[in-house]
């Protein structure tokens, strides 16, 4: 088998693996969708006063997108491969004539669908439930910069495997780490409401400037070109992350 | 070396002060079954993940299939299957997903359902793999070491941890590969499982081989003091001879000349735990 159909195959059972799995589903695919469900419903009537004033909801969209994008690539990653290492499924699969970069592929490629399925759910439940435009014309664009973030992404989440000792640690450093910059870069509390302090602290971390380029890219307000100095910042995160995780990564389990 | 498919001369492997293989040497023969029989500790796993190219050696000869494990390439691992001491399997996929999924590793793999018929989960196909027993687990946990048609299989400590059906369950699987014609690396901590799987055992302690051999002749138990016990007047009395039937000849012989019973008269030879205990005792501790 040449590596496309390798991969094609590792593919098909990750997938297998992660639908049939509640705890992917819910915090991948149902949390996110909650997330915006209850901040639309909640704020739903507010306008937030960044870019000229726009509603609420229209800010909530792209905010929670990038959110699932984090969730579906960073933290469903670092997760799985943490469980799989301690289990000692990576270390079995190595012991088979597959090359290594197949079993971390098939992942990604899990990562970079369930990313896209999220935009395209989030943007349909923003069109039919809350009259958010869909930015048809800005597909391309949308598309870019949702990849470069998936990948960078990806690519922090394998890095953070390292960092992670066992399967009951992986949840709590995770959400360590995502949680308040989620709420400190914006994402769940417009950043009209944050100190500038707090934003130039957010500024330092790559959540905040995907946001940013998410934004721009998806509100139809905001000009809508590609937003290539924050997109570099999120990318060099991302190289970065993938030098950690080609030097630090293990494949065999930590615990015993 | 004739056709050895594993043969190991001095293999030595230190973790930091630590030397957990010092200096081991040994053959396996293509188509036996082989057990590396030796207490927790002993260096079991450090050497079969030496064999398996998981591990770097500090020193000697290791060859595998003709091949230095440690630069086993692809060609190399369509060859061997291993299972590993402690993995868990994906919990969401069924018995045949785990099976297709290794099998799209090999060339050329057993067909799927051949394989979950041979480690005998044919009614449990389609069952999810956190629906399994701890034996069936072990048993998919072979098949999946089964499914690209291996000449060579490690089985590092199957059964360690299971309840006495589990284990059973496991044993057979692990007996239909020798008529598979496949050579069988085990290492167990069981004594019992040795004797029962193994046509060879070798044993090691602290790291060194202490003993070899088929498990009938091993640890050289046909001239090790055999044990004469009896009860006179109350009074147990344990004697051990070298040469039990002179000793017996006589005891019995004063026995009757005087009228008396003896009663519990018992002579036993040491089993396979007594050989491998004393020739372990050391080890344990460490």
């Amino acid at each position: 088998m040449n590596g496309l159909a390798l991969f094609a195959h590792q593919f098909r059972y990750d997938q297998k693996a992660f639908w049939r799995n509640p705890a992917s589903v819910f915090f991948t695919v149902m949390f996110p969708v909650i997330l915006l469900l209850i901040f639309a419903t909640v704020f739903g009537r507010q306008t937030v006063n960044v870019r000229g004033g726009i509603k609420t909801t229209a800010y909530y969209v792209p905010a929670i997108i990038t959110l699932a994008v984090i969730s579906a690539t960073m933290q469903s990653l670092a997760m799985s491969l943490v469980i799989a290492r301690e289990d000692g499924r990576l270390k079995r699969g190595r012991g088979t004539p597959m090359p290594a970069w197949v079993f971390i592929a098939g992942r990604i490629g899990n990562s970079a669908v369930v990313a896209l399925l999220m935009l395209a759910l989030m943007a349909a439940i923003g069109r039919l439930l809350y009259g958010v435009a869909i930015p048809w014309s800005q597909l391309p664009q949308i598309v870019v910069t949702l990849l470069i973030g998936a990948a960078s992404f990806c690519c922090l989440g394998i890095a953070l495997t390292a960092a992670i000792p066992s399967q009951d640690a992986a949840a709590p450093i995770v959400n360590a780490l995502l949680l308040p910059l989620y709420f400190l870069s914006g994402v769940f509390i417009p950043d009209d409401q944050l100190p500038s302090g707090v934003i130039h602290f957010a500024d330092l971390f790559p959540i905040r400037h995907f946001f940013e380029a998410f934004f721009d890219v998806y509100d139809p307000g905001s000009g809508g070109g590609l937003q290539w100095d924050n997109l570099a910042i999120v990318a060099i995160w991302g190289v970065a992350g993938l030098l950690l995780a080609i030097r630090f990564f293990r494949w065999t389990p930590r615990g015993g | 070396m004739g056709d050895a498919v594993i043969s190991i001369r001095g293999l030595r492997k230190s973790y930091g002060e630590f030397e957990a293989v010092r200096g081991i040497d040994l053959e396996v023969q293509a188509g036996e079954v082989f057990a590396f029989l030796g207490p927790n500790g002993a260096g079991k796993t450090t050497t079969v993940e030496i064999l398996e190219g998981y591990r770097k050696r500090s020193g000697g000869e290791v060859e595998v299939l003709g091949v230095d494990p440690e630069h086993g390439d692809r060609a190399w691992r369509e060859r061997i299957g291993i299972v590993l001491q402690s993995c868990r399997l994906d919990p969401y996929l069924t018995v045949r997903d785990s099976l297709g999924l290794y099998a799209g590793y090999y060339r050329a793999p057993r067909p799927v359902d051949e394989v979950i018929e041979l480690v005998g989960l044919a009614g449990k196909a389609d069952v999810r793999a956190s629906k399994l027993s701890g034996g069936q687990q072990r048993r998919l946990d072979v098949g999946m070491a089964l499914i690209g048609d291996p000449e060579l299989l490690f089985l590092d400590e199957p059964t360690t941890g299971f309840d006495p059906s589990a284990r059973r369950q496991a044993w057979e699987t692990i007996a239909g590969l020798r008529d598979l014609g496949k050579t069988v690396f085990l290492t167990t901590h069981y004594m019992d499982e040795a004797q029962r799987l193994a046509d060879r055992v070798t044993i090691i302690s602290r790291g060194q081989v202490v003993a070899s051999g088929t498990p009938d002749d091993l640890g050289d138990r046909e001239s090790l003091p055999t044990t004469i016990s009896y009860r006179l007047g109350g009074e147990e009395v344990s004697v051990e001879t070298t040469t039990p039937v002179a000793d017996l000849h006589r005891l019995t012989e004063r026995a009757i000349a005087q009228g008396l019973e003896l009663e519990g008269l018992e002579v036993t030879r040491p089993n396979l735990e007594d050989v491998y205990l004393s020739l372990t005792a050391d080890g344990e501790e460490a």
